[in-house]
């Protein structure tokens, strides 16, 4: 048996349920796994409200089924990734665009 | 293959058989959450039946809470894994809500405060499966769990209960919802462990 | 860093658990020597996975704590009640037990000791663990960038690295380091939380210009940046990680 909760900076469980949340930072790991380069400085820009900035300082809401990257602005839906056993779904829908630095 | 963590024992759930496949029992009430939890309150809320000519039924709280009452216990099964038997709520059903709804329309869509939607078929609401809940163990359903009234459809995995509950919307095409576009199974049914796509 | 260490990292590595330092009553620092390990910045994190015997396996991430050092990679993990990660590696793992690592991951928290700004460091609690690693990393660089470092505990017992913060503190160029306890305070010191006047009297103005980074669970973090920024911050310059509940299984 497989746990496939997504990864966590600490096991601490001192925030509210209303702080539910964390920064991009913490999908390091999972980004770099699927798109084979750290994802967290990329820079995004929101397709709520326009508002452009480093994944690194998005939102992430994981204590859910899947993990859900939300705007820090407005918490507009940037972005989810549900990971099966088999295989993962990455849907970035919620984002107008990602620039990236490639890697030397 | 990864090397045994000595010492690490995990979770050691042993199946139960009166859980789902894949299910570990749990005592306390987790609580899951993909965005800020909303906070309406019960004099500004509202809940509407939308069918797919776009004729609505619209209740606030106190018509709301005028429809027949029932009280229900059943047995809950999260996606994530966990399960939580014996769990008591108050509500509207669903047969109630829809009784004088005209429809063709085979597909729900339920619409949550805070834009989360999930999907299934009308049929799956229907027969006495299904409430809008606003009491948990006596008390007023709190936000956390999806107050001031939540979808429980307890038959299936939990994600499919919406929290935060305004809306529910009858459509003759099939509309996949927040987790049902993002990888996980359309249906969702616990006894046939329907995770993911593809389950 | 290389691009050739960056497909290595997408692999996970067997670790190896070498030594422990108690630094509080819940709290200790594990040695792990990883074989290859690339190389990391100060900042960045490791994910850590477990396996269980039945091939159940739990992954947590946690801030690496001290300066890039050949295979070892060191991490302070503080026990949570019911955390099945933090339990086993704060109190059953022993040296010679082997988990998997993944990383260095991330690449926005980092200071890169080659950087002259100025650097503020705030931490709250087990938020301390990334930030020593910028105060090790700017020692053992034998730089001389500005640097302060303010952290808010519970009481004195709950203070990570104080011993050896203290000596950083007094060392000639070292890291001016403010201790700020929430409940219990040391004699003749009121304990209170971290507000305007604690950052005024302890970190560098607005108007050095610091990079500010912020460390903590969640709420301090909030409070944090948003008292940074009514004192005049650049909220460009400033840079969060925050910690918060655990995911999925929750």
């Amino acid at each position: 048996m497989t746990d496939h909760e997504p990864t966590h900076l600490t096991d601490a469980d001192e925030a509210a349920v209303d702080d539910a949340y964390v920064d991009g930072n913490a999908l390091a790991g999972d980004l770099l796994e699927i798109f084979a380069m750290d994802m967290t400085t990329a820079v995004g820009t929101c397709g709520g409200c326009g508002r452009t900035a480093v994944l690194a300082a998005a939102r992430v809401y994981r204590r859910a089924p899947g993990v859900v990257l939300r705007c820090a602005g407005c918490s507009h839906v940037l972005g989810r990734i549900v990971r099966a056993p088999d295989r993962v779904v990455v849907d970035l829908a919620g984002l107008r665009s990602i620039s990236a630095r490639l890697p030397d | 293959m990864a090397p045994v963590t000595r010492g690490f024992g995990g979770r050691q759930h042993a199946q139960q058989p009166e859980l789902p496949p894949g299910q570990y029992l749990v005592e306390d009430f987790p609580v899951l959450s993909a965005g800020p939890t909303p906070h309406v309150p019960p004099d500004r809320w509202e809940l509407t039946v939308t069918s797919e000519t776009g004729e609505q039924l619209r209740w606030d709280w106190d018509a709301f809470h005028a429809l027949p009452q029932e009280d229900v216990v059943v047995d809950l099964h999260c996606v994530t894994r966990w399960s939580k038997l014996g769990t008591s709520w108050r509500g509207v059903s669903l047969d109630t809500l829809l009784a004088d709804v005209e429809t063709s329309a085979d597909h729900v869509v339920a619409h949550s405060y805070g834009g989360y939607t999930t999907n299934m078929p009308l049929d799956e609401l229907l027969h006495h499966k299904a409430w809008v809940a606003h009491t948990y163990d006596d008390e007023p359903l709190s936000p956390e769990h999806g107050g001031p009234a939540r979808l429980l459809v307890p038959h299936l995995y939990l994600w499919k209960s919406a929290k935060w509950l305004t809306g529910l919307t009858l459509t003759p095409v099939d509309e996949p919802g927040f987790w049902e576009t993002a990888g996980y199974h359309n249906e969702g049914d616990p006894w046939r462990e329907q995770r993911y796509w593809g389950d | 860093m290389a691009g050739a260490a960056l497909l290595g990292r997408l692999t996970w590595r067997t670790a190896t658990a070498r030594s422990f330092t108690a630094e509080t009553a819940s709290a200790r620092t594990i040695v792990l020597e990883v074989p290859g390990w690339p190389g990391h910045l100060p900042g960045q994190h490791v994910d850590v996975r477990l396996t269980a015997p039945d091939g159940y396996t739990a992954t947590r991430a946690y801030s690496i704590a001290d300066a890039t050092n050949g295979d070892l990679v060191s991490i302070t993990v503080a026990e949570v009640p019911g955390g099945e990660v933090s339990g086993y590696l704060a109190g059953a793992m022993e040296a010679g037990d082997q988990v998997e690592v993944r990383g260095p991951l991330g690449g926005w928290f980092v200071w890169r000791p080659e950087d002259a700004a100025p650097v503020q460091l705030v931490g709250g609690g087990t938020g301390l663990v990334p930030l020593v690693a910028m105060v090790r990393s700017r020692a053992r660089a034998g730089a001389r960038t500005p640097m302060r470092l303010l952290c808010s505990v519970r009481d004195p017992g709950s203070a990570l690295y104080s011993a050896e913060l203290a000596l950083e503190s007094t060392r000639a160029g070292g890291v001016a380091v403010t201790w700020q306890h929430t409940r219990v305070a040391p004699p003749g010191r009121a304990p209170g939380r971290i507000d305007a006047d604690v950052l005024r009297a302890a970190t560098f103005a607005p108007s050095a210009r610091p990079t500010c980074f912020v460390c903590g669970p969640t709420p301090f973090v909030e409070a944090i940046t948003a008292l940074l920024v009514d004192l005049g911050h650049d909220p460009a310059r400033i840079r969060a990680e925050r910690f918060g509940p655990t995911g999925g299984q929750a």
